[in-house]
């Protein structure tokens, strides 16, 4: 068993409302040295283990987790220990 | 005509627009359960507003893999029209039918209004019975609504003259050359955020939206009448 | 029995008192141990605490809510079941309920109002009932306090997400913002369903042998105590208690709606309630108790979000979106089917047995047994009233009387208070109209909602003037009905019956438990007058920050029946020319009102006096105006007086007006002097305006102008609409967009 860690975060090129919402009020709480803020999403898979492993995540993420035409993804895949 | 109206988990514009056909059009009309994977017998598509499935990754993303979807696809490809609206527009944006992506809103809150739009296209099957140029009211409701495209799309969009929509009053969600609405390259599918559903019925106080209809109804009686002489 | 090894026993719980902890009182935990005949283990002691808390029990109000009038011929359903029903003719009956969620939103505003909203729904789809409308009475503190604008905002987003993702138009509500809010805002969300009387639901557990279900999304470990939680005053302890507030997932909730309606057209439904506050417990023993049966219930099937949950977990957790049912023994499978379709599971978890006990089962041991009508049996308590100091001080004042020099600069400065200011910048971002019935949108004094299929509608509203109150809670009682029906009689509706969320302070406070009283008798006298019954509500106590009680505020949401949809009448002016009337006349009434607090910081003296008598039959000539279509507008006058009205009138129009008033300007433009109204009537029907309604006079006319003109005995001014309604407009939004 895999656990799978896909970040997910909008293009250079895409206004980030959220993220400048967010950089304005750290502004405004005396933080002047944030240059930019960017928000994203972090997705946890487990996936069973196989050769095609990162093919499948990949495919997975172009498919479904992210938007291409609007969004960047990268991803790690972990030793998962099982509890 | 007889017109789909697709119904997935978390749809909730579905019964607006099944009565703006039911009774603004005066056509028949089914809802279509999203698991359904046939559309055949349909003449006029229609992909409802709402949070389907909870609009929970991103809004649509799920919904294009329901299995209905194919179907959708197939009706494009054969030149019926489909209109997405809201949700819908965000739907058929994630199953590539219509080029682009939606953002949040740029104030990043829900907006819920009516806003003038101006018809920039009036040579499509949707908006043959607005005037060029012509300003309509329709409502709009939605957080997600800010339409983006890259340079290169936004240029083609406008050389095939497949920007319908535009805000005509001050641009309510940030969306790129203040697009509203935006078909394919064949203009038989729109995509929208603002509601024509919500203005076809004078009750309500206003009946702008309700001509978007009656043009899909035109444009289905020509091609009858078309085939039936050929 | 046996309990979970981390539990303390039985006898330990009795020793140790830690009965207190969980929020029994001696007296309380000495009747647990009579009704069981034995001391109570450590789940029992649990189920106990939180059905006999005050937001389960009503123990300290049960014996004010007594005085309402609960009945009357349109009443389908009074207070008792998830919400109550009104007939509006045709075989079909409007169904509605009030709650409030003020503690949970002063911890995590966003999710505390969402969950708010989805809990009311819950009540009214559970009575077989599509939710059609959402009205939300908010108040807050002061906008100048940081704290409190993250509180607004969150709030007003999380009604949003809510309600807009599950569909159902929010029409409308209350706004208002006063200081004694800041520490402890109200959060009170109303929803109305349309249903037919043939698919009428009840909470109700009957037929032995009968198959108990659990429908909806996972139980897991939020909001466990959430009910003794609300029955106790906000402190800065508060924070650490943050497990007590859930998540809502409207899209969980949208498929709830659809499958329950479903399902409450299948002859196999017995009973399905809401799990709410108290969730499984209160669900399970109120349906078995209501019925005289008792349940057995297997914990072990109860589906669970988290690992090792107890038996005492499992029963108080307020996971959100969750119903219980009763279906007909053997029709199991053909209610997964219906679940299953919407992607939702149905489990059974219990059977309905003659004995009529809870009786809970978990790991194969029996860890709960009680009987099932004493957990709804809460002792009442009786508790010590006393007048408070200050409201013999305001009985016996002096009048007050304002001294204003510049007569346009007040109109503004009053226009651009929050609370009279325009509401955009929340209703904007409620889907008001999805759903496509929305005839009169926000803004109007009632909202109007059409009964699809039919040329009927309902007219919506919440009200209360929680400054009348802190002067006199029994003529501010009185008020609040009064002007609820004002507001659905303006609309062209006929009031039918109301609902009421009872916020008040701590009830141990003697002045506190005075103020409940007096509202609750004038709010009964009132609905009696106006026959207006009450038929569900919600009482929401110690709303108290640092020891300091809110003003009394019991918010009245009360739904008329527009009977010819082609006579929905509105606040704002329709045609130059039309005679503007006023109704009533004006007296030297100031005391609580918008001008005082403006002028003077704070409210004193008597309120506004109101005659009921004469209340009604204003109310019956003005809506017989408006039923035959001799009225143009309609608009009571109320906070602010003559001189909002009037901006409310011409707001959003391109009209303005002329106006000559004849006595006092101060009084004329500012006094809230009770049941008066400011219409509206076309020129060629004044004259048949005046047979029906006699006791008004024509102050003016719509004109074509951007200004209104003014004059008053020696006072004489001119208005600019376009600016005073952007001044309007703008105050929320610039007050928001503050940072930090």
């Amino acid at each position: 068993m895999k656990k799978v860690k896909v970040y997910i975060t909008l293009k250079e090129s895409v206004l980030d409302p959220q993220g400048q919402a967010v950089m304005q009020s750290l502004h405004n709480m005396n933080y002047p040295d944030v240059q930019d803020v960017r928000i994203g999403k972090y997705i946890e898979l487990q996936m069973e283990d196989g050769a095609d492993i990162a093919q499948k995540v990949d495919a997975i993420c172009d498919r479904l987790l992210a938007n291409t035409v609007i969004e960047n993804y990268r991803y790690e895949i972990e030793e998962e220990v099982r509890s | 005509m007889k017109t789909a109206v697709i119904v997935f988990p978390g749809s909730n514009c579905d019964q607006d627009m099944y009565y703006a056909i039911k009774d603004g059009l005066g056509e028949d009309v089914d809802y279509v359960w999203h698991a359904e994977t046939s559309l055949d017998g349909y003449d006029a598509i229609m992909i409802p507003g709402g949070f389907s499935y909870g609009d929970y990754l991103r809004c649509g993303a799920i919904a294009r893999f329901a299995g209905i979807m194919p179907a959708v696809i197939k009706a494009a490809e054969e030149g019926k029209p489909v209109l997405g609206v809201c949700n819908g527009f965000q739907i058929l944006l994630e199953a590539g039918l219509l080029p682009g992506a939606l953002l949040k809103n740029k104030n990043l809150k829900f907006i819920c209004e009516t806003v003038p739009l101006k018809t920039e296209n009036n040579q499509t099957m949707f908006t043959s019975l607005y005037k060029e140029g012509e300003i309509i009211r329709i409502p709009i409701a939605h957080g997600e609504g800010n339409y983006y495209c890259d340079d290169e799309t936004l240029a083609e969009l406008k050389a095939n003259h497949q920007i319908v929509f535009t805000y005509a009053g001050e641009n309510p969600n940030g969306s790129r050359a203040d697009i509203a609405g935006i078909t394919n390259r064949n203009g038989n599918v729109l995509g929208m955020m603002p509601h024509p559903e919500r203005a076809a019925d004078a009750m309500l106080g206003n009946k702008d939206g309700l001509r978007l209809f009656q043009s899909i109804l035109n444009h289905w009686r020509d091609s009858v009448h078309a085939n039936c002489i050929s | 029995m046996p309990t979970a090894s981390l539990e303390p026993s039985a006898e330990t719980i009795a020793q140790e008192k830690i009965y207190r902890t969980m929020g029994l009182t001696e007296d309380e935990y000495a009747k647990v141990c009579k009704l069981l005949g034995r001391k109570p283990n450590y789940t029992e002691t649990g189920l106990f605490s939180v059905m006999w808390s005050e937001h389960c029990s009503y123990k300290t109000s049960k014996p004010l809510l007594k005085k309402f009038p609960t009945s009357g011929g349109r009443v389908l359903q009074g207070p008792g079941e998830g919400a109550g029903i009104v007939d509006i003719g045709d075989k079909q009956a409007v169904v509605f309920k009030i709650e409030s969620h003020n503690h949970p939103s002063a911890i995590e505003p966003y999710q505390g109002a969402a969950t708010g909203v989805g809990g009311i729904i819950r009540d009214v789809f559970s009575m077989g009932a599509r939710p059609v409308a959402i009205l939300d009475s908010l108040r807050f503190g002061q906008l100048d306090n940081a704290r409190v604008r993250y509180i607004f905002e969150e709030v007003v987003s999380g009604i949003a997400g809510y309600g807009n993702c599950i569909g159902i138009p929010t029409v409308g509500g209350e706004l208002s913002f006063d200081p004694c809010y800041n520490g402890n805002p109200l959060v009170n969300a109303m929803c109305v369903g349309i249903m037919n009387h043939a698919d009428i639901q009840v909470g109700q557990a009957r037929g032995i042998g009968n198959t108990v279900m659990y429908v909806g999304a996972s139980t897991g470990r939020d909001g466990i105590n959430g009910a003794t939680f609300a029955s106790e005053e906000i402190s800065d302890k508060s924070d650490e208690k943050r497990s007590a507030v859930q998540v809502g997932d409207p899209f969980m909730e949208k498929l709830l709606v659809e499958a329950c309606l479903e399902l409450t057209k299948h002859e196999a439904l017995v009973g399905i309630q809401d799990m709410g506050a108290a969730g499984l417990v209160s669900s399970a023993s109120e349906m078995a108790a209501k019925a005289g049966v008792g349940i057995h219930m297997n914990l072990d099937l109860i589906p669970q979000r988290e690992t090792a949950m107890t038996p005492y977990e499992m029963m108080l957790s307020e996971s959100q979106e969750r119903m219980l049912i009763v279906i007909k023994k053997g029709s199991e499978e053909e209610i997964q089917a219906i679940f299953s379709r919407w992607g939702l599971h149905a489990v059974a978890v219990g059977t309905v047995i003659e004995e009529e006990v809870l009786r809970l089962e978990h790991k194969g041991e029996i860890v709960a047994e009680v009987p099932s009508d004493a957990l709804a049996s809460a002792p009442v308590r009786h508790m010590p009233s006393r007048v408070p100091e200050t409201y013999t001080l305001n009985q016996t004042a002096p009048a007050w009387t304002p001294e204003i020099k510049n007569y346009p600069e007040t109109i503004k400065r009053l226009l651009t208070q929050p609370s009279l200011a325009a509401k955009d910048w929340v209703t904007r971002q409620y889907d008001y109209m999805v759903q496509t019935n929305t005839v009169v949108a926000p803004g109007s004094d009632a909202a109007v909602v059409r009964v699809r299929g039919t040329n009927k509608g309902l007219a919506l509203t919440t009200d209360c003037n929680a400054k009348y109150l802190a002067l006199d809670p029994y003529v501010g009682g009185k008020i609040a009905v009064a002007e609820a029906a004002r507001n659905i009689v303006c609309s062209g509706g006929i009031p039918l019956a109301i609902t009421d969320c009872l916020n008040f302070g701590s009830p141990e406070k003697p002045e506190v438990f005075w103020e409940m009283e007096q509202s609750v008798s004038g709010m009964a006298e009132a609905c009696k007058e106006l026959e207006t019954p009450v038929i569900s509500g919600n009482v929401s106590l110690y709303n108290e920050t640092d020891q300091e009680a809110i003003d009394p505020t019991p918010v009245v949401g009360m739904v008329g029946l527009v009977e010819d949809l082609d006579k929905v009448c509105t606040v704002a002016f329709k045609n130059a020319g039309d005679a503007i009337y006023l109704i009533g006349e004006a007296q030297a009434e100031f005391g609580g009102s918008a001008l005082q607090i403006l002028l003077d910081g704070k409210a004193s003296g008597k309120v506004p006096a109101l005659d009921l008598e004469l209340e009604k039959a204003r109310q019956s000539n003005v809506l017989q105006a408006i039923q035959s279509g001799l009225v143009s507008s309609a608009h009571d006058i109320s906070e602010g007086g003559l001189a909002t009205a009037i901006a409310d009138s011409v707001f959003g129009t391109s009209f303005g007006c002329d106006l000559t008033l004849f006595g006092d300007p101060a009084v004329e433009l500012f006094s809230e002097t009770q049941s008066r109204y400011l219409v509206s009537v076309p020129k060629e029907l004044t004259e048949k305006f005046e047979t029906i309604v006699r006791d008004t006079v024509q102050i003016g006319i719509v004109t074509t102008s951007d200004e209104l003109h003014i004059a008053c005995d020696n006072e004489s001014f001119t208005l600019n609409r376009p600016d005073l309604e952007n001044d309007w407009r703008g105050v929320l939004s610039c007050i928001m967009s503050t940072e930090n």
